[in-house]
């Protein structure tokens, strides 16, 4: 990666961060702090690592890569990306979460749209299907990579443990699952809701492949999602514990949870936007 | 009364087991996944067959779920394998968004269901679950009655692209219906044609209503009885028929009564026809501990209870 690809993919992250928060603001609900933490990671994924074919999605994805995003409030992100890569038309961004809209507030299959294969949202569940996809590629002599993104609180859910330990029981070595770890949830910061403890000690225990990285730097970001492809393929799942700032991107969205889940009105969106460049052009 | 007999006392279970098997030479797509059950289960066979196309879980129910709706996604047709109780309550919200609602062809194979799992208990003799299911949009629900027809259900879901929830159960039964039969999805199957009563009965209860239907020939009573061995889709046309014709109309099945069948035909028949109806079900009450037979006397789901509810229900016409 050279100096000017860096710079190319922040400044669609910076787009992509415009995006997300005036769909929010459009739909006047929705969840920016994690997406924003997130853009960085996801415009590195679909821009730079995914071998994928947006413009012939299939829920199969047969010989592609697969994505799965388990944390599916997440959504205006991930619907962001899979526009502007090619899934779905940019202006489709208008609709999120709107009555007839494919855009749902969390991502779901029944309106078919390009780029959702299953449904998520309700917390927990996508290390699983994660999983079942791998197992899919491996029966069908598929040699391609199924990634999956989780949310750090999300793995209070139980169901996350009897994945991890299915994964590495069973050797499921064509997984690379990305967990954000920015400490924070709707009710407060991590450690005080329900503490994760040492998280990487307990991968570790699960007998994973972890792998560190800042998940706010894209230059690192590509780096270590390229060194866990390598890791891939040798008996073990991959894990990587990326740290993020929720809200990153928008000073007064950062250091705290309040926006987890909350809508940014007019005035705080036009605050937002002007920390924010346009530069690859707003979606109408 | 058309008599029907049987050479074999057989659990549906192990139709399970061997249909499995039959669709699994059939299609190389077919996979199965078991939740530490496989005895149980009676998917051995499968399993000894076909090892790399079997999933042992272990006792993580919600990941079986999970990793059965991941493989659809390159065409995978998984069977998920464990009893009733943990292959629906214990699950639901797995069922709910990652196979009901992201429309994934899963099929989940229950065993075990109801009283007749007997001794173990109320923890296990889950008797919520077709309602759990049915309410579930894109969700096929079918409780097949006896061994063939267990078999056949469990071939043919395999060719149909959808959720579909599996209900069968643990003990031995009378294995009467053909074993050349060829099972299709909602279709109401015609078991006695009869004039004075139309019984309605799923799963196990239907071996009973025909018991029950020869007793009630002797008291000069003419019972109609129509297995429903698809509870949803429901084959509103061959209740509709059956009830515009007996004009009083009895349930039976190995469930409670809210959420199961008798509440399926209830509601069809107060929106389309209104008919009597009386229900042969759990009466909103967990079971017990006890022997399957004395279970189903105890809890109302014997022979007796279906003749007595043709009587009630007749009076009411």
């Amino acid at each position: 990666m050279n100096m000017q690809q860096i710079e190319e993919l922040k400044s669609i992250a910076s787009q992509t961060r415009r995006d997300i928060l005036r769909m929010i603001n459009g739909a006047n609900s929705g969840h920016p702090g994690g997406a924003l933490g997130c853009t960085d990671f996801m415009v590195a994924l679909y821009y730079k690592i995914l071998d994928h074919n947006p413009k012939d999605f299939s829920i199969d994805g047969i010989n592609q890569d697969l994505f799965f995003l388990s944390n599916g409030h997440l959504s205006a992100l991930w619907y962001s990306v899979l526009a502007r890569t090619g899934y779905f038309p940019l202006s489709e961004l208008a609709t999120f979460r709107h009555i007839s809209s494919r855009l749902q507030g969390h991502p779901a299959t029944a309106e078919h749209l390009p780029g959702v294969r299953v449904a998520s949202g309700s917390l927990g569940q996508g290390l699983s299907v994660a999983i079942g996809a791998a197992i899919s590629k491996k029966l069908n002599k598929d040699n391609k990579i199924v990634y999956s993104l989780h949310g750090d609180g999300e793995l209070q859910e139980g169901q996350n443990w009897e994945a991890a330990m299915f994964a590495s029981a069973k050797k499921i070595d064509n997984i690379i699952a990305t967990v954000d770890h920015n400490g924070k949830q709707i009710d407060g910061p991590t450690d005080k809701i329900l503490s994760l403890g040492n998280l990487k000690a307990k991968f570790i225990a699960f007998d994973w492949d972890v792998l560190e990285m800042n998940g706010n730097d894209i230059e690192e970001v590509i780096n270590v999602l390229n060194i866990a492809k390598t890791h891939t393929g040798k008996g073990k799942p991959v894990v990587i514990i990326m740290k993020t700032e929720m809200g990153f991107g928008v000073d007064f969205m950062m250091g705290t949870h309040k926006w987890h889940g909350n809508a940014p009105n007019n005035e705080q969106l036009a605050k937002a936007l002007a920390q924010l460049p346009e530069t690859i052009g707003d979606y109408n | 009364m058309k008599t029907y007999t049987y050479t074999d006392l057989k659990d549906t279970r192990s139709g399970f087991g061997e249909g499995l098997l039959e669709a699994g030479r059939k299609n190389p797509n077919i996979v199965a996944l078991c939740a530490d059950l496989i005895g149980s289960m009676k998917m051995d066979a499968f399993v000894a067959e076909f090892p790399e196309r079997f999933i042992q879980v272990g006792i993580a129910e919600a990941n079986m779920i999970g990793i059965a709706a991941g493989l659809t996604i390159g065409g995978k047709i998984p069977f998920t394998g464990t009893f009733a109780n943990f292959s629906t309550g214990r699950v639901y919200d797995q069922i709910r968004q990652s196979v009901a609602y992201s429309q994934k062809n899963v099929k989940i194979c229950a065993s075990h269901a109801g009283l007749t799992l007997g001794e173990d208990g109320a923890t296990h003799q889950i008797l919520e679950d077709i309602g759990l299911m049915k309410m579930l949009p894109n969700m096929v629900v079918i409780n097949t009655c006896d061994f063939s027809q267990t078999k056949a259900a469990t071939i043919a879901i395999a060719d149909y692209n959808g959720p579909v929830y599996l209900r069968f159960g643990r003990p031995k039964v009378p294995d009467f219906t053909p074993k050349d039969q060829i099972f299709e999805i909602g279709k109401a199957i015609m078991l006695n044609e009869g004039k004075d009563v139309s019984i309605f009965a799923t799963g196990h209860l239907v071996w009973t209503a025909i018991e029950a239907g020869a007793i009630l020939a002797e008291k000069g009573i003419d019972a109609e009885i129509i297995n429903i061995h698809t509870i949803k889709p429901l084959d509103r046309e061959a209740v509709l028929k059956s009830a515009a014709k007996t004009r009083c109309v009895v349930t039976a099945e190995e469930h409670q009564m809210n959420g199961g069948l008798g509440d399926s035909i209830a509601q069809l028949l107060s929106r389309e026809m209104p008919t009597p109806l009386e229900m042969v079900a759990v009466d909103d009450k967990f079971g017990e501990s006890g022997i399957p037979e004395d279970l189903m006397v105890k809890y109302g789901l014997s022979t007796p209870d279906i003749v007595n509810a043709v009587m009630r229900a007749i009076v009411r016409k």
